[in-house]
């Protein structure tokens, strides 16, 4: 199987996630006590600089099978907002408000835009344009 | 031939090379999809009422489902299908793997939303529980899960159904993201072990 020369996508994406999975966890553990957001919001940080830094160093990959990435990222992304939607659901449902609610929806966003865009990756890496 | 077809490798150059037989089959089962927007209005329905039987039945039900399955996937399936021949596993990972893509997503979801209000409409995941930490450490292996799960299973999943779908797909690609479908599946059925010694000890403190 030739291997194309690519960014570390998968790698850098899963760190992405622990690190808004993790401040999920630490918001939650303080739960119902006022809980200082700093150490959320430097994580929620980490992780937006991440994603960025992940898609715009896919973007410079010049033979990179895009059609094929946008078609599964497009029909993923759609799942992964009903997911997202029905989390952010739940948070207001239980009055969730102010900065944490803040975080977590900016942390679902993040979800909902790298776990499409990993998904869009695995295919399109394998997707060779001479066998479209 | 039905669908597409993945030569032989090893087999001589003679003639033209055998090849297996792929049957047609959607990537998502368009059945699944009503199946699981039922289960996801459920969620939705019990959070709103925050009922202890709605909330109860969903996160035990889909809590049994996803344990069971990781465990029977990573532990059993996976070292069946591994034992298979080539044309045996590609029948079996194309009836199989079409569930999966829609089961898994909804199920986690299911278990992951009416746990956490459950564990509000029982004061479990408010920090002044006396067994806070227990309710932590679930926390924290069910975020691991969750992380192996997005990035390596389900990607890993759509992956192979799209190259099955191919005209000529390249049994190593195949191989290789069944490999790691399976290690994945593994590891999560190992770390469902540890839910499930925390979530009986949970249900069993007074």
């Amino acid at each position: 199987m030739s291997e194309r020369q690519l960014p570390p996508f998968t790698e850098v994406a899963m760190t992405s996630l622990a690190l808004i999975v993790a401040g999920g966890i630490y918001l939650s553990a303080h739960l119902p006590r006022h809980v200082p957001l700093t150490p959320a919001i430097i994580l929620l940080a980490a992780s937006v600089v991440l994603m960025v830094v992940n898609l715009a160093s896919l973007a410079r990959v010049s033979d990179f099978a895009w059609d094929r990435f946008f078609q599964v990222a497009k029909w993923s992304g759609l799942a992964y907002l009903v997911i997202a939607g029905m989390i952010e659901y739940a948070f207001l449902q239980n009055h969730v408000k102010g900065g944490a609610l803040v975080i977590l929806t900016l942390s679902l966003a993040v979800f909902a835009v790298h776990v499409p865009a990993l998904v869009g990756f695995t295919v399109a890496r394998f997707y060779e344009p001479s066998t479209a | 031939m039905v669908e597409g077809a993945i030569a032989l490798q090893d087999e001589p150059a003679v003639g033209a090379p055998p090849a297996l037989e792929i049957p047609d089959f959607d990537i998502v089962p368009r059945v699944g999809l009503i199946l699981a927007a039922v289960a996801a209005a459920a969620v939705i329905v019990a959070v709103a009422v925050n009922k202890l039987w709605p909330l109860l039945f969903l996160h035990v039900s889909g809590g049994a489902a996803w344990t069971i399955i990781d465990l029977f996937l990573g532990l059993v399936l996976g070292p069946i299908m591994g034992a298979m021949p080539p044309p045996a596993r590609v029948q079996f990972t194309t009836r199989l793997m079409p569930k999966m893509v829609v089961i898994m997503p909804i199920v986690v979801t299911m278990t992951l939303a009416s746990g956490w209000q459950l564990g509000i409409h029982d004061g479990t995941v408010l920090s002044n529980w006396p067994h806070h930490s227990w309710i932590l450490a679930s926390f924290i292996i069910v975020g691991v899960m969750s992380v192996i799960a997005l990035g390596l299973l389900e990607p890993a999943n759509i992956a192979v159904l799209i190259e099955l779908k191919k005209p000529q797909p390249r049994p190593e690609v195949i191989e290789r993201l069944m490999k790691r479908f399976m290690y994945s599946a593994g590891i999560l059925g190992a770390m469902q072990i540890a839910t499930l010694v925390i979530m009986t000890r949970i249900a069993s403190f007074p």
